[in-house]
């Protein structure tokens, strides 16, 4: 048994769980930032040296609410999907390699909790069940528009888990291999895959956008049609839970985008820098950490510019437009593969 | 390993028994969600993540939230299984009980297992089951998705013979 590694994992574990948490929590006080700079306000200032103690306030407000379950609901469902929603938000941070090795007293540490294989293929797999803390806690609910919201998202996250997957295998052709940390050392210095794949890029962001419910794809909890969409019916922490899922998955997808597609840890000039191993792989991490900060400010960019789309153009474009592009993008890569880059 | 195979074995069981036995669908279909994770957790024990993997997005990602969209959509919430008789009930065990016999006498000599390959840690990794559907049971894997194909220009129409209908 080698406890030190375990010791090490467990840490890291702790870490990564702590990071994506402050990460998610801050992105809420990012987004109303973001949102006054668009909208010429100030956004909030009061609670601590520009607003900065903010997120904790609403935390302690989102604790402090009444809590309501509705008479007709499913108590137990009710219960679950708040649940499902946190747990498999936080639970595709292990595969991310969220920086290279760090040796401390002679012995190498990846910053990576699991280095699996199908790497790739577990971030999506996490995906596709996250759909299921929105159906039921809508379902659970017994309000029609929390139903209505609930088989929105299901069925917009179903067209568009379709065209990313189709992304993401236009990207294994290009890669080899399905293993985040492999992809990750293959762009090292700028051989960022964006510059390979392009189009699969703008196809994972766009499905990207659609699996975190973001503007412009958030009719689940389509204010002007829905109440609240599927969260209707929630208060409290439950609602908290909710939102906060939603942040951390945005974290999350910007990490994955910045891991597949943007270099991961791997920056410009690294190798000419002439720093000791351990800096450099800081060094990494910290510039990982400014391209997912990157991706998170996109995110929040599209979602004050653009306005929500409606239903039937939301399924137009997945169906109609996403799908065929990402299957010419797959047919693309597999003749230039075929005809140029014979290995 | 051992203590973890029978863990998610008997969360297997009896969840596949709450399948069977639960009144309420939506119940069902949280059940049988339950008994596809645990399947997976046993492909993980084999070494196979790539199967693993591709069972959950397929099978827990895809196809049951297709059932639980069909259940939630059609809010079928109470139970509405029509009541047999006494008797009826008694004489179903019986006759199913006795097929079950039968096919377990029947089948008990066919299902010798002769593995094509000797199990390896290795077999269920994503490399070698692509190697192994690619070269040796390409034909089988491509007529599967001329199958696919046509299942999916079946449903698509269905799809429209409804539509035209509705605008007539």
């Amino acid at each position: 048994m080698d406890w030190t590694l375990y010791i090490y994992k467990t840490i890291f574990l702790f870490i990564i769980l702590l990071v994506t948490l402050v990460v998610a929590m801050y992105s809420t006080y990012g987004e109303r930032k973001v949102a006054a700079f668009m909208q010429d306000r100030r956004g909030p200032n009061r609670a601590g040296p520009f607003g900065l103690l903010q997120p904790l306030a609403d935390g302690v407000k989102m604790f402090m609410k009444e809590e309501i379950i509705p008479l007709s609901a499913n108590r137990v469902l009710f219960i679950l999907g708040p649940a499902i929603a946190m747990t498999t938000a936080l639970l595709t941070g292990v595969v991310i390699p969220w920086g290279g090795t760090l040796t401390i007293g002679g012995r190498e540490f990846s910053m990576q909790i699991a280095d699996l294989n199908i790497g790739i293929l577990y971030v999506f797999a996490m995906v596709s069940i996250g759909v299921y803390g929105i159906m039921i806690g809508g379902w659970a609910s017994n309000n029609k528009y929390a139903l209505y919201g609930s088989i929105r998202a299901a069925s917009q996250m179903i067209s568009y888990e379709l065209a990313m997957g189709m992304a993401i295998v236009a990207l294994v052709v290009t890669t080899g291999s399905l293993s985040l940390h492999e992809i990750v050392q293959q762009q090292h210095g700028m051989h960022w895959n964006v510059f390979y794949q392009p189009l699969g890029f703008l196809l994972f962001l766009t499905c990207a956008f659609a699996e975190t419910n973001r503007a412009p794809f958030d009719l689940p909890e389509c204010e002007t049609e829905l109440v609240g969409g599927y969260h209707t019916e929630y208060s409290s922490m439950k609602l908290g839970f909710y939102l906060f899922a939603e942040y951390i998955n945005m974290f999350i997808s910007s990490a994955v985008i910045a891991t597949v597609y943007f270099g991961g840890y791997n920056m410009p000039f690294i190798d000419q820098l002439g720093l000791s191993p351990n800096a450099l792989t800081l060094l990494g991490t910290a510039f990982f950490f400014m391209k997912i900060f990157f991706f998170i400010f996109l995110f929040m960019w599209v979602r004050w510019t653009l306005p929500r789309f409606r239903y039937d153009q939301l399924m137009n474009l997945g169906w109609k437009g996403l799908i065929p592009l990402a299957m010419f993008n797959i047919v693309a890569t597999g003749v230039y593969y075929y005809f140029f880059e014979l290995t | 390993m051992v203590f973890l195979f029978y863990f998610l074995s008997a969360i297997m069981v009896i969840s596949a028994l709450l399948v069977v036995f639960s009144k309420s669908p939506i119940n069902n279909v949280i059940y049988l969600i339950i008994c596809f994770i645990a399947m997976a957790g046993h492909y993980i024990l084999l070494n196979a993540q790539f199967l693993a993997v591709v069972h959950i997005i397929v099978y827990t990602g895809a196809i049951m939230v297709l059932f639980l969209f069909v259940v939630m959509l059609l809010n079928l919430n109470k139970a509405i299984i029509p009541q047999k008789s006494a008797a009826a009930r008694v004489l179903a065990v019986v006759t199913g009980g006795i097929f079950f016999l039968v096919l377990l006498a029947a089948t008990r000599q066919t299902f010798v297992i002769n593995p094509r390959y000797a199990f390896t840690s290795e077999i269920g990794l994503v490399a070698n089951v692509g190697k192994t559907l690619f070269h040796e049971f390409l034909l089988p894997f491509e007529i599967s998705s001329v199958l696919f194909i046509s299942a999916m220009v079946g449903a698509v129409m269905f799809g429209k013979r409804d539509h035209a209908a509705g605008e007539d």
